[in-house]
């Protein structure tokens, strides 16, 4: 079970003097089950990748292959495939439409021809993982906050059940409060029901926090494809393409080059903290 | 898919027609389809097209390109010259039980061909060597005298220049919209057309929605700069006629005569008969 890309190439404007590259050569597999970041600079092509992973837009070249068959193929089920693969757009609460927070949620499923009990269920589900209350059902999507708007949204790809879910950027936007729990629970539910997630972020932060793999791309090619911590390493060359490594990368390494030995491979809080504690602990003890 | 629309569009490039003054192409551009309709011969004809023709070469614009923008005026093309084809009474070249073609139907139909094909191309000359901001800062100072008469000749070219600016962002934004409600299974392709009307739903409202949020945005962007119409207002870049101006100007008078010539004394002529048809 994965999504391979095979030598992808994607240009916009094709036979203009306007045409620009925004994909060269990417290979890529994305394993059923895990939990991918993808990073780069605004314009770097994190956008048009992951809208061949639905096949919303088709490469000027190059084969997409869902469970090892070509989705290009001229009897291969698109909307099947799109089912299984839900993605959710940048600022996804633009898209809200239905007069109820409810029936918006209810758009996917019904468009997957399920029956209205199974419909209601799964909307309901999908609002309870982002935490929308039931008081918030009734009223229209538009008269709700941006925060909720975004939770809505969200919930209406939730509410089709895919086994992969793509977000492009889904905290852009919202409070610090607001980020965390969506995150959280989306990584709740990537355990939980074992779906594939592919979080797209400019957040070092949240992607040291969540992810185990890294996907880098910068000007349309993929630069590093790693471990988090891996990729994390490479901290300098991050900083050249306008990218950066979680804050406690840099602490870690500071403190390394003053001469505490520790590890600068750790990324999240937690286990900087208790390492810093540690070593300097060790080292007090020794002196 | 929306894309392609090549109508309106502006094409970056450098050439003396890109540089010229917004007034002059607008000028320009109405002239040589009035003339198009003074014209009633074959030589006439010949002429339009040579500077047509010489035209499209100084613009440095592919020609595929500019024939792109046919696309979307072929349906019309088709139906104008049927009804010319059919519909004309005269001496009859070719018939089949009820659908006759006359001598006077063709010549009518292929002139009217021309004709629609040559004004869509060259306005859309206008349109690909203007920026859309070129275009009505040039509307503007050649319809300034309407001003006289209490007309808001700035309103009016502001509202166009924001209308022109909002296209393309309305496009991409149906795009984005179109892709996130395929995305959640919507199906805009199948169905009979009630049905497929009823899909448009999900891409309309928040069409709608995200442009009143962004009319509203750019009203208060606006007022924050403390605009307030046109009066006492001027421009950072001031229309400026060129040398090169004032040469194109006597080159579309120059045509304009010839045409005008032309189809005053070629019916004239007995010798020059073959022109006529």
């Amino acid at each position: 079970m994965s999504i391979k890309l095979e030598n992808i190439n994607y240009a916009y404007s094709v036979d203009t003097i306007m045409e620009s590259a925004a994909l060269v050569d990417i290979n890529l597999e994305i394993e059923a089950g895990s939990f991918i970041g993808l990073i780069g600079h605004t314009g770097s092509g994190k956008s048009t990748l992951i809208q061949h992973l639905n096949g919303l837009i088709k490469p000027t070249s190059g084969n997409i292959y869902y469970n090892g068959k070509n989705i290009y193929d001229k009897d291969f089920n698109m909307r099947n495939l799109r089912t299984h693969v839900g993605l959710v757009f940048q600022y996804p609460e633009y898209q809200l439409f239905e007069e109820t927070v409810f029936e918006d949620v209810c758009f996917g499923p019904k468009n997957l021809g399920l029956g209205a009990d199974e419909v209601r269920a799964r909307a309901e589900y999908a609002l309870d993982i982002v935490g929308i209350d039931k008081e918030l059902y009734n009223k229209s999507p538009f008269e709700i906050s941006g925060g909720q708007k975004r939770r809505v949204a969200i919930a209406g790809v939730l509410a089709m059940q895919p086994e992969y879910l793509i977000l492009d950027e889904p905290t852009a936007g919202l409070d610090p409060g607001g980020k965390g729990e969506i995150l959280n629970q989306i990584a709740i539910l990537q355990k939980e029901k074992n779906i594939t997630v592919i979080l797209v972020s400019h957040s070092m932060e949240d992607v040291a926090k969540y992810v185990e793999r890294i996907i880098v791309m910068n000007q349309g090619r993929i630069l590093y494809d790693d471990e988090t911590r891996k990729v994390f390493a490479h901290y300098k060359e991050l900083e050249s393409i306008g990218l950066a490594a979680p804050q406690v990368t840099y602490i870690l390494n500071k403190l390394k080059e003053s001469g505490i030995a520790v590890d600068t491979s750790l990324i999240t809080i937690e286990d900087a903290c208790r390492e810093i504690y540690d070593k300097m602990a060790g080292a007090e003890r020794k002196s | 898919m929306i894309r392609d629309i090549t109508i309106g569009q502006y094409y970056p490039s450098e050439s003396v027609m890109h540089r010229l003054d917004p007034r002059v192409k607008l000028f320009g551009t109405l002239l040589f389809v009035v003339s198009l309709f003074i014209v009633n011969s074959f030589l006439g004809y010949i002429i339009a097209t040579i500077f047509l023709g010489a035209i499209i070469y100084v613009s440095k614009i592919p020609l595929s390109f500019i024939m792109k923008g046919l696309k979307a005026i072929i349906l019309l093309l088709l139906l104008s010259v049927a009804f010319n084809l059919f519909l004309t009474k005269g001496e009859i070249v070719f018939q089949i039980w009820i659908i006759k073609i006359t001598k006077e139907g063709i010549r009518l139909a292929v002139f009217l061909a021309v004709r629609l094909i040559y004004v869509i191309v060259g306005s859309s000359l206008m349109t690909l060597t203007t920026t859309p901001n070129d275009l009505t800062s040039g509307l503007e100072k050649s319809l300034h005298i309407l001003n006289k008469v209490k007309f808001p000749i700035h309103e009016m070219a502001m509202m166009m220049s924001i209308a022109l600016r909002f296209i393309p962002i309305l496009v991409d934004e149906t795009d984005k919209i179109m892709k996130a409600q395929i995305a959640r299974g919507a199906d805009f392709e199948s169905g009979n057309i009630l049905k497929r009307a009823k899909s448009l739903i999900p891409i309309l409202i928040p069409l709608f929605i995200s442009s009143f949020r962004r009319a509203t945005d750019l009203a208060t962007a606006m007022e924050a700069r403390c605009y307030h119409g046109g009066e006492g207002r001027t421009k950072m870049k001031p229309l400026k006629y060129a040398k090169r101006d004032g040469v194109a100007y006597a080159v579309i008078i120059l045509f304009l005569v010839v045409v005008l010539a032309e189809s005053i004394i070629v019916p004239r002529i007995p010798a020059l008969s073959i022109f006529v048809v």
